[in-house]
């Protein structure tokens, strides 16, 4: 059989050369030359990927599994190895990743032009795309694991970037060990899986659930929430979504690529990828569905009243990761593999619009200092009115297709789907309205900066500037994407998929419910823009009146719901205090020093007493000895006088 | 009147001669006299040893007795150039006085 | 060559011993040639320490390389020496932290340098023996050795020499290692009283056939355990470890704990007990399980890197301890691997915060702090060796780490596999931390942590390029290990094998109950999948 070639590890290597590269040697290259390895290897890549979209276009089987994979750990009857596969949803995710990445990439190029670890930022980016690859082409759990925690890893030193900042620092940490409690789960589902299936690739447990389905519901309830627990870690879903927002101390080319595209939807793709598993697993769907329904709500309160341009958007896509989850949830991975898409570009999109705003007003994040930029800025503001079209769920833009079809599985999934359902439409609404806001306040009016009480970002404003050719090229690119990226359709996404993720439950459904589904979730979208332009479209101070008028709701919201303090206080520092007074005090101190203090003790205490009998007195000595003779002589001779045999005994025994 | 002195005799005095030596070592005070009572000792044990030897037609016992007798010369040679020194720099050869070496 | 070659590996830092005593003192201030002599005596013995793999015949079980001489008559002591696939890569692993601790000796030793490193080499000699020895008087001979210098470079050589506290580290070093020595003693003159010898095969051959008594072949066992846990160390036992950690010269303090006791606890407790460590086995999993929490918990808390390490240390050899006490293939693999990560990491860690401590003599975290552009190479290294050190996949702490947790969880105790497993966030907790708090911003102002004169963020230098090259060197080991734990596995798990397969039989006559304590299911699992398992590829 003429195998064709696809270079499936290479794909993911070739980013990793350019790590190194750069890594290595990056410091002592000129600009250029970091810039040209950073993006030639990245697009190398893409190229790769779009030649094996192309060959599957041309008719090519998949999946396709690279022969002889290397082997990476093989102890016993353990076997794993450096297993690279290519399915349809692998070749989704890796136009996205490549795709949208490379974009970013070009973006950064200007971004990060008078940056000072300009070549930093670049190795760890290709780093970042590395792992992210070896993600989505893992044909076994423990690779996927390797691209997950790389990942993580990548998340960590590109948000931590600015070295100099301490929240940096603080944010990079956070991301970390919360995702670090996801990967515990993932950590314990993979040696549920070993203990189950004794292996842990993606197609030897797919083969063996269908060949005999020895696996009893809850058994894989308890795989499929542990896996759920590593899921949202990595995607920011409650109750571990807090470091996403913090992880916006990054660059935001970085939160357009790691905390919007592509890194957070992780966790979507793996539930997609094992839904084998969670078929079996209703209970652990139905977590699913909430978490992801309830995620998107309650993040899309908290967006409503966000004043950070970054933090707004964070929220945002914490938001749609729950739509995501929604869709798995319901049993629709299509759905939300495809809102996993047009939500990368969208949301990509987004990100960059608003790091070119940044970039323009110098460092401005604040939107309330924003507004009036569609004159300074056109492209982004066209660009971003795409985006914002997007996700909010107007026809024909991306975001309605895929959003559409995630709430129209839902609206079908049984009696809990309809509530699901309700609060996912009520969250459509609130992205609107949430989305409008920031374009407003953004785009139109007058400019504030000036308002501002503190008035050293006057500059700022005076040199607000439409940003160079190459960071505008991959918002135009993306924002091509977001209008027409949803223009497939769900039903001929599902079908390509359906190999891979199996066939959506709701995949045929009847034109009337979906038709007036879909007007609902238009028109619920026109309402949330109407409400946003009758508070911040005309300069009317409506909306300083109701958040004076729902003062305490408003606090609770801008305040985040005080999640991150009730985390401090409830779990991080019991832990500290169990730790430093627990164990360090009554565990170190009292037992582990205090056996060293009575060893010490008893062996001081000896010697001392002991001492006194070594008196230099050398008529003491020789008594000593003298009674020491006499005794071993009255113990020699006892055992004959007397007869004792047993002491002769132990005496040979001893002398043996 | 040619019966040999029985062999327990010599043990006896042997015995005798030991702890005599013992009991001068712990309640003299002199170093001299505390140094001959170790050489009686050693002449006790040469006692035995000659006895063993000569009832049991061993001549291991008596080769000891050279040995015993060799250290002994020696031993009061070092012995006494040490008891000698202790007196110049002590000045007495009290051996309660002489305990400089206890810890 | 194959036949001598091990008595070359111990006899040559003897030599550079002897070489080093016999320079003229006259030099000592002005030069560092003593530093020099040890450098290419270690040298030289990691070269020959690389001829064992080179020459190692994989897949075969029992020992190569042997050397069998008499020594003594009466008692029967034998010059008998060998390595297998357990012991094969632990001496290579001390071949090669004996030139890592000269170079991280260079500066940091400024007096009676001839002594150090006459005794440093000493101490290699002592630890390749315990590796190699196979006659058990032998053994303890090198044993007993192996801790000498340690207690005596920590007292002489100290960090801290001012306020005698260098020298309490080092009474109290001694007094743990030394107490439970002397029952180990004991134990061995009662097996040599029983058996009529101190060879390990005919003495292990005397414990299977049974008929040595019964209580008291236990406490012999237990005598055995204290004294190779404490040197581990087990928690509980580990009072010596943050103190030593903190004194000790950085070359005695990165080879002080893990190896020794761990290799011990294999050879010496599991392989020649199996039946007895059977028993045990239930208390030193939970020991085990709970030391990594409890290494973990503290390590968050501590303010000083040098305890922080020490705890961390406790937690990564709690790994090991699980898996060499699990009794499955996966597990004791994963275990002895996790005894060259921690070593090879250890070292790096080591050696790496030596560097930023050596000047100003500071070890709080709050010390320092943005040192990261500073101290570029260093900063690098340091977090890849962290990151080793936290388990990230790719790196070799990953796989030892998921090795052991995965046999634990699959052949022994889910429980305290996810215990244990709840260790794993912990770490990544509290090695960013001490990055952080190192390496970037601290959010404190300039001026109160100060970049002033004599403050340790403002005297600290960046790695000299032999540091950067040995360092490097042992990251490239760490990323190798990673992709390729079969490097290492390869050589090991023939080796493991006969010990897990008589342990398996030892457990199946005896009673199951102690060997999956909470779930007695789990065994059939095992039974059952190696037909599953071929295909896992």
């Amino acid at each position: 059989m003429n195998e064709p070639m696809l270079f499936l590890p290479l794909i993911a290597l070739l980013p990793l050369a350019g790590f190194l590269l750069n890594g290595l040697f990056g410091s002592r290259l000129p600009k250029a030359l970091v810039s040209t390895i950073a993006l030639l290897f990245p697009l190398l890549s893409f190229a790769l990927v779009a030649r094996a979209a192309w060959m599957v276009h041309a008719g090519l089987a998949l999946p396709v599994a690279e022969a002889n994979a290397p082997t990476w750990i093989a102890v016993g009857t353990f076997h794993v190895g450096f297993q690279f596969v290519l399915d349809q949803l692998t070749l989704v995710m890796l136009l996205v990743v490549t795709g949208v990445g490379f974009l970013i990439h070009l973006y950064s190029v200007g971004y990060m032009e008078h940056e000072s670890g300009y070549w930093r930022f670049f190795a760890y980016l290709n780093l970042f795309l590395f792992f992210m690859t070896v993600l989505v082409l893992a044909g076994n759990f423990l690779l996927m694991f390797v691209g997950w925690e790389g990942v993580g890893l990548a998340s960590y030193l590109l948000i931590g970037f600015y070295i100099d900042r301490k929240s940096a620092g603080d944010a990079g940490i956070k991301a970390f060990v919360t995702n670090r409690v996801g990967d515990f789960g993932f950590l314990i589902a993979m040696f549920l899986l070993i203990a189950h299936f004794g292996t842990l690739s993606f197609s030897r447990i797919t083969a063996q659930l269908s060949a005999h389905p020895t696996l009893t519901t809850g058994a894989a309830t308890l795989i499929c929430l542990c896996l759920v627990l590593g899921a949202v870690g990595k995607s920011a879903q409650i109750p571990l979504y807090v470091w996403l927002p913090d992880a916006m101390e990054g660059p935001t080319p970085v939160s357009a690529l790691i905390h919007a595209a592509t890194m957070v939807t992780a966790g979507v793709y793996m539930i997609a990828r094992t839904h084998a598993l969670f078929d079996l697993a209703p209970a652990a769907l139905t977590v699913v569905a909430v978490i992801g329904t309830a995620t998107a709500f309650f993040a899309a309160t908290v967006a409503i009243v966000q004043t950070d341009i970054k933090r707004v958007l964070a929220y945002s896509t914490i938001s749609q990761l729950g739509y995501m989850f929604l869709g798995c949830g319901v049993g629709a991975y299509s759905a939300a593999v495809f809102h996993l898409m047009t939500h990368a570009f969208f949301k990509g999109l987004l990100f960059l619009a608003a790091g070119s705003v940044i970039h323009g007003l110098g460092g401005e994040q604040d939107i309330r200092r924003m507004g009036g930029l569609r004159k300074t800025m056109p492209v982004t503001f066209w660009t971003m009115t795409a985006a914002v079209l997007a996700i909010s769920g107007f026809f024909p833009f991306a975001g309605f297709f895929s959003k559409d079809a995630i709430l129209a599985a839902a609206f079908q999934h049984g009696s809990t789907g309809k509530l699901l359902w309700m609060v996912g439409l009520v969250t459509a609404l609130m992205t609107s309205f949430y989305m409008f806001r920031l374009w407003y306040l953004t785009f139109l009016g007058q400019s504030r900066a000036h308002s501002a009480s503190d008035g050293h970002d006057h500059e700022h404003h005076h040199h607000a500037h439409e940003s160079p050719w190459i960071m505008l090229l991959p918002l135009v690119l993306l924002a091509l994407l977001s209008v027409c990226g949803g223009w497939i359709g769900i039903d001929r996404f599902a079908a390509f998929l359906a190999p891979a993720t199996g066939m959506a439950s709701a995949a045929p459904n009847a034109g009337h419910t979906e038709l007036f589904l879909s007007v609902l979730a238009v028109l619920v979208a026109a309402l949330g823009w109407f409400v946003a332009h009758l508070f911040f479209g005309r300069r009317t101070s409506a909306a300083d009146d109701a958040a004076q008028r729902l003062a305490p709701l408003h606090r609770v919201l801008e305040h985040k719901y005080w999640i991150d303090e009730i985390y401090t206080s409830l779990i991080i520092r019991p832990i500290q205090w169990f730790a430093r007074f627990g164990l360090g005090w009554l565990g170190e101190l009292t037992l582990v020093r205090g056996s060293v203090w009575l060893l010490v003790g008893v062996t001081g205490l000896c010697g001392e007493l002991l001492r006194r009998w070594q008196s230099g007195n050398l008529r003491s000595y020789a008594a000593w000895l003298a009674i020491g003779a006499a005794a071993l002589l009255i113990f020699a001779l006892a055992g004959t006088l007397l007869g004792m045999n047993s002491l002769a005994d132990s005496i040979h025994w001893a002398v043996r | 009147m040619n019966t040999p002195v029985p062999a327990d005799w010599y043990l006896l005095l042997s015995a005798a001669l030991f702890t005599l030596g013992v009991i001068g070592f712990l309640i003299k005070r002199s170093l001299i006299t505390v140094f001959m009572s170790i050489e009686l000792m050693l002449n006790a044990v040469n006692l035995s040893f000659v006895t063993f030897a000569h009832e049991w037609h061993a001549v291991k016992g008596q080769i000891f007795v050279f040995f015993v007798m060799m250290v002994a010369a020696a031993e009061a040679a070092v012995g006494l150039a040490i008891i000698i020194s202790i007196f110049r720099v002590r000045g007495t050869l009290t051996v309660d006085q002489i305990d400089r070496m206890k810890l | 060559m194959d036949g001598m070659i091990l008595t070359l590996i111990l006899l040559a830092p003897l030599a550079g011993m002897a070489l080093i005593l016999l320079l003229p003192d006259r030099d000592e201030q002005s030069t560092n040639l003593p530093a020099w002599l040890a450098l290419l005596t270690s040298l030289f013995t990691f070269a020959c320490t690389l001829h064992l793999p080179a020459h190692f015949v994989a897949h075969q079980t029992g020992f190569q390389f042997e050397e069998n001489l008499a020594w003594i008559n009466s008692p029967a002591i034998r010059y008998h020496v060998g390595v297998d696939g357990l012991s094969l890569w632990l001496v290579v692993l001390v071949g090669l932290l004996a030139p890592v601790g000269v170079l991280a000796s260079w500066r940091a030793v400024k007096k009676d340098r001839k002594l150090f490193y006459a005794l440093f080499l000493l101490q290699q000699t002592a630890m390749v023996g315990v590796f190699v020895s196979l006659d058990l008087m032998l053994y303890y001979g090198f044993w007993e050795l192996s801790l000498i210098p340690i207690a005596v470079l920590t007292a002489m050589f100290g960090r801290n020499l001012g306020d005698a506290s260098a020298a309490k580290a080092a009474l109290r070093f001694f007094l743990y290692t030394f107490i439970p020595s002397a029952p180990l003693l004991v134990a061995l003159l009662w097996l040599y009283a029983h058996t009529g010898s101190f060879d390990y095969a005919t003495v292990q051959a005397a414990i299977a056939s049974g008929t040595l008594p019964g209580w008291q072949l236990a406490w012999v066992s237990v005598a055995f355990l204290i004294a190779f846990a404490v040197k581990v160390p087990v928690l509980g036992l580990h009072g010596w470890l943050p103190d030593l950690f903190s004194e000790a010269p950085v070359a005695i303090a990165m080879i002080a704990a893990g190896k020794l006791g761990l290799y011990s606890l294999i050879r010496f407790h599991v392989e020649l007990f199996p039946a007895l460590a059977h028993r045990a086995a239930p208390w030193m999993i939970a020991l085990a399980a709970v030391g990594i929490l409890y290494g973990a918990l503290l390590a968050l808390v501590q303010k000083d890197f040098w305890k922080l390490l020490a705890y961390a240390t406790l937690g990564s050899l709690s790994f090991c301890t699980l898996g060499i006490y699990g009794f499955t293939a996966a597990g004791m693999s994963g275990a002895v691997l996790q005894t060259l990560n921690e070593g090879i990491i250890g070292a790096a860690l080591f050696l790496l915060f030596g560097v930023l401590y050596e000047p100003a003599s500071a070890s709080k975290l709050a010390d320092f702090g943005g040192l990261a552009t500073k101290t570029p190479r260093l900063a690098t290294l340091f977090t890849i060796a962290s990151l080793a050190l936290i388990g990230l996949p790719l790196l070799n702490g990953f796989v030892g780490e998921f090795l052991v947790l995965s046999g634990t969880f699959t052949g022994v105790s889910r429980v305290w596999a996810t215990v244990a497993a709840l260790g794993v966030i912990l770490s990544a907790a509290y090695m960013l931390g001490a990055i952080q708090k190192i390496f970037l911003a601290t959010g404190a102002p300039a001026h109160a942590t100060g970049h002033a004169a004599g403050h340790p963020s403002a005297t600290a230098r960046d790695l000299t390029g032999s540091e950067t090259v040995a360092v490097a060197l042992l990251a490239l080991l760490m990323l190798a290990l990673g992709i390729q734990p079969g490097l290492a596995t390869d050589a090991i798990e023939p080796a493991l094998q006969s010990i897990t397969q008589s342990l398996r039989m030892g457990a199946q006559s005896r009673n199951a109950a102690n060997l999956s304590p909470t779930h007695p299911e789990s065994a059939t699992v095992i039974a059952s999948s190696p037909a599953n398992l071929k295909g896992g590829r």
